[in-house]
């Protein structure tokens, strides 16, 4: 027969001989292999005290980012909305107002924005448009819930908190690369 | 009354109770169930007769093999499904003619056998296996070892049955 | 003689409540192992190492919801479960436990009956145990029970002869049926293993296929048969067939050790100089651990070999053990014959 490649194994239907039709050495041998997991590291991580540590590139739920003096970064641009392959992301933008410089870092910001985490497939291609580093993916988990309307997170749920300790750090997702990347001419929002 | 007699009495009214029942249930299985339940009380008599190996032989072999491939018959056999087939007369009437002759043997063998000859089972030896061994192997070893060749004739006829093949 | 009796009550509970106890852990001790073999931790939730999750499972079985087939035989239906597990429960009678206690000059023998005919009355029980299975199986009125319930009594049956065959070289050696004898005889080290080997392996293997354990587990085969014969069972019905299955491996560890192991006899058991109620306490630690190493066996096997299929077990049961056991028993009685 003409061997097309050298991958494939050609199988013998050989007869067995008396040491393999005993089977026993065989199923001393499979004994000992599993005789030896016994001491085997086990790969168990025990959940809730431990807990697994996520890779660098990993991609949970959004976060809205503040900058440092707290204001949100976010613009309202929409450029995440057009980039969701999903259409997960709606917002509607408001103009603001003199006083409220302390909350809004932009003149314009989003009065509403919304994700909806069933539809979102968490891609990442929000965080890449965004021209205001004001959204990136976390390691946090989208939770289970019973009412589909409560998988709709507004702004209450994907804001970072104010106060300077329970900042949500995406230091690990601000590469330089990353920033390089978002430098990029080609890009439609980067274009001069 | 001693408690053995208690037993006995026990045993008995068990025994003739699975006995009747076995023949009037409507399923097999519980009337395969019930012979086995007759089995067992009939073991208990052996016991009651210091015939410990006999008891125990006779649960081997009896409830343990013969009435398992009974029980396994029945259960392949589906035989739930009630079908009366009315008998004709003629067949109900040589059902009752042999019955009745086997009644009037029985009853002749009871008649011609001294019951007087009663004597304390805790006494007789003979149940236990030594002496079983003994007695069969000693002064009954012609019979014993002519029934061992007709079960083995019994066992190659069936192989041979069973092979289907034309000799 | 009142004395006696209730010595031998309290002895005959004892030894339900240690069968029903090492019963009870050996589930929590197969998960453990299931999870060791396979890289795993196992259970560990409740309480320490999980040494609560018998009580936790056995607390989530009586509160399971019971169910049971409209269309199946009521009686029938309940009595096969009850059955297995009181035919589970009575082997234990017969093993002796540890040489005899001596009280006030008055010997106490640690074995609940010493039946002059003890190996056969474990047979008769063996015998007697597939139909508790059997009659769960038909009484569910499912195909996959049924179906499972046949597997269990023609795999059960046909291994139960190899088994008797192999024991009677036993038999033959020892010159007696009661296991009190066949221990007495093993004293120190002269283990029936080492001049038993071949016999042992039969009647291992055997053991394997009579308790329905893998590679043998055909009757509740979950990837052909959804659950075998107990697949319509639920709450402590279902139970009380799992725990049977946990009896038995300790009950038929118990018999391997009597008959080949030497039972509660050690090496240098009458050097040591012990006093006889030490004695018999050493001797029934020593033969429960005997017990433990033969648990251990069944789970190590279960962890590591495939099922059988169907035709191979009924070859390996019909025409490789019960020849060689012949073939044993006869070797057996030569050298006997030769020796005398």
């Amino acid at each position: 027969m003409q061997r097309i490649s050298n991958k494939s194994i050609i199988v013998s239907d050989k007869t067995m001989s008396f040491r393999e039709k005993i089977y026993l050495p065989a199923i001393i041998s499979g004994m000992i292999i599993t005789f030896s997991h016994l001491f085997r590291k086990k790969t168990t991580i025990r959940y809730p005290e431990v807990k697994r540590e996520f890779s660098a590139i990993y991609r949970g739920r959004q976060v809205l980012k503040r900058d440092d003096e707290g204001r949100e970064r976010c613009t309202a641009c929409g450029l995440c909305a057009v980039a969701c392959p999903a259409e997960a992301i709606t917002m509607m933008a408001a103009e603001r107002k003199t006083g409220e410089e302390n909350s809004y870092r932009e003149e314009k910001y989003a009065a509403v924005y919304e994700i909806n985490m069933l539809r979102c497939i968490f891609c990442g291609f929000c965080e890449e448009a965004c021209p205001k580093e004001a959204i990136f993916l976390t390691e946090k988990l989208v939770f289970s819930d019973y009412e589909r309307g409560n998988f709709i997170y507004g702004k209450q749920d994907l804001l970072e908190p104010v106060d300077p300790q329970n900042r949500i750090d995406v230091s690990k997702r601000e590469t330089p690369e990353m920033l390089a990347f978002k430098q990029e001419i080609n890009l439609r929002h980067n274009k001069k | 009354m001693t408690f053995s007699s208690y037993l006995f009495y026990f045993l008995s009214i068990l025994a003739i109770y699975s006995a009747v029942m076995m023949l009037i249930s409507k399923k097999p299985i519980h009337s395969v169930l019930y012979l086995t339940l007759t089995f067992f009380s009939i073991a208990g008599h052996y016991i009651l007769l210091n015939a410990q190996f006999l008891a125990i032989v006779h649960i081997i072999v009896y409830a343990g093999a013969i009435m398992v491939l009974f029980l396994f018959t029945v259960m392949l056999l589906n035989l739930n499904t009630e079908e009366h087939s009315p008998k004709p007369v003629f067949v109900k009437l040589i059902a009752i003619l042999t019955g009745g002759l086997l009644m009037i043997v029985f009853i002749g063998i009871f008649r011609g056998y001294d019951l007087a000859v009663f004597q304390d089972p805790a006494l007789s030896q003979i149940g236990l296996v030594k002496n079983l061994g003994k007695v069969l192997y000693k002064e009954y070893l012609l019979p014993f070892e002519l029934s061992s060749i007709l079960f083995l004739t019994a066992m190659v006829g069936a192989v041979l049955l069973g092979k289907n093949e034309q000799i | 003689m009142t004395i006696y009796i209730i010595y031998k009550t309290i002895l005959a509970s004892v030894i339900l409540i240690i069968s029903l106890l090492v019963a009870m852990y050996s589930t929590l001790i197969e998960r453990k192992m299931a999870g060791f073999f396979q890289d795993r931790l196992g259970p560990d939730r409740a309480g320490p190492w999980g040494l609560f999750q018998p009580l936790a499972d056995g607390i989530k079985l009586f509160f399971k919801e019971e169910f049971m087939p409209n269309t199946a035989d009521k009686f029938l239906y309940i009595l096969g479960p009850s059955l297995t597990m009181l035919v589970a429960l009575l082997t234990s009678a017969a093993i002796p436990w540890g040489p005899s206690f001596l009280i006030n000059g008055k010997e106490y023998p640690f074995q609940v009956a010493d039946i002059n005919i003890g190996i056969l009355y474990v047979f008769a029980i063996v015998s007697i145990g597939v139909y508790g299975i059997m009659i769960g199986g038909w009484a569910s009125n499912n195909k996959y029970s049924l179906l499972g319930a046949i597997r269990a009594s023609s795999q059960m049956i046909s291994y139960e002869l190899a088994m008797s065959l192999a024991i009677i070289s036993i038999v033959m050696m020892t010159g007696s049926l009661s296991l009190n004898d066949i221990v007495a005889q093993q004293k120190g080290f002269h283990w029936n293993i080492w001049y038993q080997p071949l016999a042992f392996l039969i009647f291992l293997i055997c053991a394997f296929a009579e308790t329905n354990r893998s590679p043998f587990d055909l009757p509740e085969c979950e990837t052909e048969l959804v659950g075998g014969y107990h697949t319509e069972y639920s709450s402590m019905k279902l139970g009380f067939y799992l725990f049977a299955e946990y009896i038995n491996m300790f009950i038929s560890g118990a018999v391997m050790a009597t008959l080949f192991f030497g039972g509660y006899n050690f090496p240098f058991i009458d050097q040591l100089g012990l006093s006889p109620n030490i004695l018999a306490i050493a001797g029934f630690f020593i033969l429960m651990t005997k017990i433990t190493f033969f648990g251990f066996v069944f789970m190590w096997v279960r962890w590591t070999l495939p099922r059988f299929r169907y035709d191979q077990l009924m070859r390996l049961g019909w025409k490789t053990l019960i020849p060689l056991a012949i073939l044993n028993m006869v070797v057996t009685g030569v050298v006997i014959l030769l020796n005398k």
